[in-house]
């Protein structure tokens, strides 16, 4: 069955823009993607829309749908009411290119600057050797896909774009726990994620969690740990004195 | 591919790796797409943070009132967990260990509450419900939050949250109190002697105390102390099984800190009840 669905979708660049309403056909089981192709193919087609796999695995549909951060390629027409205006619009946080695309670069600076996996020696017969329970608890943020919708929806950047260059955001901020859990690993980054990565910034809203298409869980699982690491050696006064009294004695 | 983008099939420019920010968004001009609404959200984003605020509100305003009432807080042998340990040589029942005389203002309740109290305004959890509910920070994701400036926990007093691992301390101590208690309650006055019975304010003592034991191994500064700060599991294997028991009870935190707080207001309101005379506690005593 098919149905005409009413939608409201951004266009404009950086100098500008507005929603633009739109009537576009709807068959069953298709995603929002779809129906901006669609969109595209029959009425406006100088639409600009960023997608790959169409398989919500490659990150590049991000876009916000009735406000909500969400991959189009994984947003089912099918959940929302057939009369009810959906509006498209482009992720709010980074810079337009044009209608749905915007410029992420934001995201590879920070990627950038976080000191890279720096492994202890190999073992004598030329290996690396890590046990599987030591790694298992970052594994689950190499699911990552990098849509940054996590970094779109962070308030922290989103309502206050001053803080873009003292803030990593949620995905970089995992990525530095990734690192710091990592048993090979030998960078001490918990100084490097308080002072250089704005860890302090977060306040544990959970609003990177909530919209993570891979399920990942950020603030629990790493924003959360990792403030406890650098409460180990920043803020604890007996772990300092702890680690103080270790390192002095011989 | 060809409708893939109109900005090239990734436009996205690698940045140079130079790890300082050349941020695109401070560079003046206005960049990113202009749209004037707060939120396009179209769901009733506002209901949980007003739920928050009504709860803890109610439960604020019911924990002052009994923390100054300063009466019906025991019935032998149940005691309110609001107060207890009683430090106060004016506790109604003998009291714990008499520290302080009480008057009007410092009640015994007063002198304990600060330590739950800390426990939970420093609690990973608690903290991401005020800063949604009452400071709006934001109020629902991707909702504007109306602060013009954002500083999160990096300045005073936001910074004392990473204390909260002492809190954590403290709880462990008021649940071993609160579980003492709880096995009191199972001790009954009768013909002058002491003997083993179970009444309704039993079980609820028991349930009080079961809840917050959860709700404190839960804790995320829990989790980190068994094991969380760990690199090598491999290396502490029971400390590894620690933090998986933990962990698991850690998906749940939000559940247990909202199901333990309505446990101590309750398991006090019963005692107030019973203490009262407003309810009889139906019990059996051998
Ligand atoms: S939990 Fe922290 S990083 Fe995640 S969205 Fe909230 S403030 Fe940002
Ligand atoms: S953590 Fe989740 S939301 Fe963030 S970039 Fe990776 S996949 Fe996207
Ligand atoms: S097109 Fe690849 S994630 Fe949507
Ligand atoms: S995180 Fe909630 S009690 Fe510690």
């Amino acid at each position: 069955m098919s149905y005409e669905a009413k939608l409201r979708v951004w266009r404009g660049d950086a100098d500008g823009g507005d929603l633009q309403d739109y009537t576009v056909t709807v068959n069953e089981g298709e995603v929002v993607l779809d129906v901006i192709h669609r969109l595209q193919a029959t009425q406006a087609g100088d639409l600009a829309v960023r997608w790959n796999c169409k398989a919500g695995k490659c990150g590049s549909c991000s876009a916000e749908i009735n406000g909500r951060p969400r991959l189009m390629c994984l947003t089912r027409m099918g959940d929302f009411q057939e009369d009810q205006v959906v509006t498209i619009t482009p992720m709010r946080t980074f810079p337009v290119i044009r209608d749905l695309v915007t410029d992420v670069s934001f995201n590879y600076e920070k990627a950038a600057a976080i000191p890279p996996f720096t492994p202890k020696p190999r073992e004598k017969d030329g290996t690396y050797r890590m046990q599987q329970i030591d790694v298992e608890r970052s594994q689950e943020f190499r699911k990552c896909i990098e849509c940054f919708l996590c970094q779109d929806t962070c308030h922290v950047i989103r309502d206050h774009e001053d803080n873009m260059p003292a803030f990593s955001g949620p995905r970089f901020l995992m990525r530095i726990a990734e690192l710091d859990m990592h048993p090979l690993d030998t960078v001490d980054r918990k100084e490097f994620a308080q002072e250089q990565a704005g860890l302090g910034m977060c306040n544990i809203t959970k609003c990177c969690t909530e919209v993570c298409p891979e399920g990942i869980h950020i603030t629990d699982n790493a924003l959360i740990p990792l403030k406890e690491r650098v409460v180990d050696k920043k803020y604890d006064p007996l772990t300092w004195l702890g680690n103080t009294i270790r390192r002095r004695t011989p | 591919m060809t409708q893939t983008s109109s900005t090239g099939s990734t436009g996205q420019s690698l940045a140079s790796p130079t790890g300082t920010s050349a941020v695109p968004a401070l560079s003046g001009a206005p960049r990113r797409a202009k749209i004037n609404a707060k939120t396009l959200r179209t769901d009733r984003w506002w209901l949980q943070p007003l739920l928050t605020v009504v709860v803890l509100v109610s439960f604020i305003i019911y924990s002052t009132i009994r923390a100054f009432q300063n009466t019906h807080y025991f019935l032998d042998p149940y005691i309110s967990p609001f107060y207890s340990p009683c430090l106060s040589s004016s506790c109604a029942p003998a009291p714990h260990i008499s520290l302080f005389p009480s008057n009007a203002f410092f009640t015994p309740a007063i002198f304990i509450l600060v330590f739950p109290l800390g426990f939970r305004l420093t609690c990973y959890y608690y903290r991401k419900a005020y800063y949604r509910s009452f400071w709006l920070s934001p109020p629902a994701c991707a909702v504007a939050e109306p602060h013009k400036s954002y500083s999160g926990e990096t300045k005073f007093p936001l910074i004392g949250n990473n204390l909260h691992r002492y809190f954590f301390y403290a709880g462990m101590v008021f649940n071993v109190i609160l579980t003492y208690d709880a096995l009191l309650a199972f001790r009954f006055e009768k013909d002058g002697g002491h003997h083993f019975g179970i009444g309704l304010g039993t079980a609820v003592l028991v349930l009080n105390a079961t809840l917050l034991w959860l709700y404190t191994l839960s804790c995320h500064s829990c989790r980190h102390i068994v094991g969380g700060r760990l690199t090598h599991f491999s290396k502490h294997p029971v400390r590894y099984k620690f933090w998986g028991f933990v962990s698991t009870l850690n998906h749940k935190h939000m559940q247990l800190a909202w199901v333990s707080l309505f446990g101590v207001a309750l398991t006090d309101l019963y005692v107030l009840l019973v203490s009262s005379g407003a309810l009889s506690d139906p019990r059996w005593v051998a």
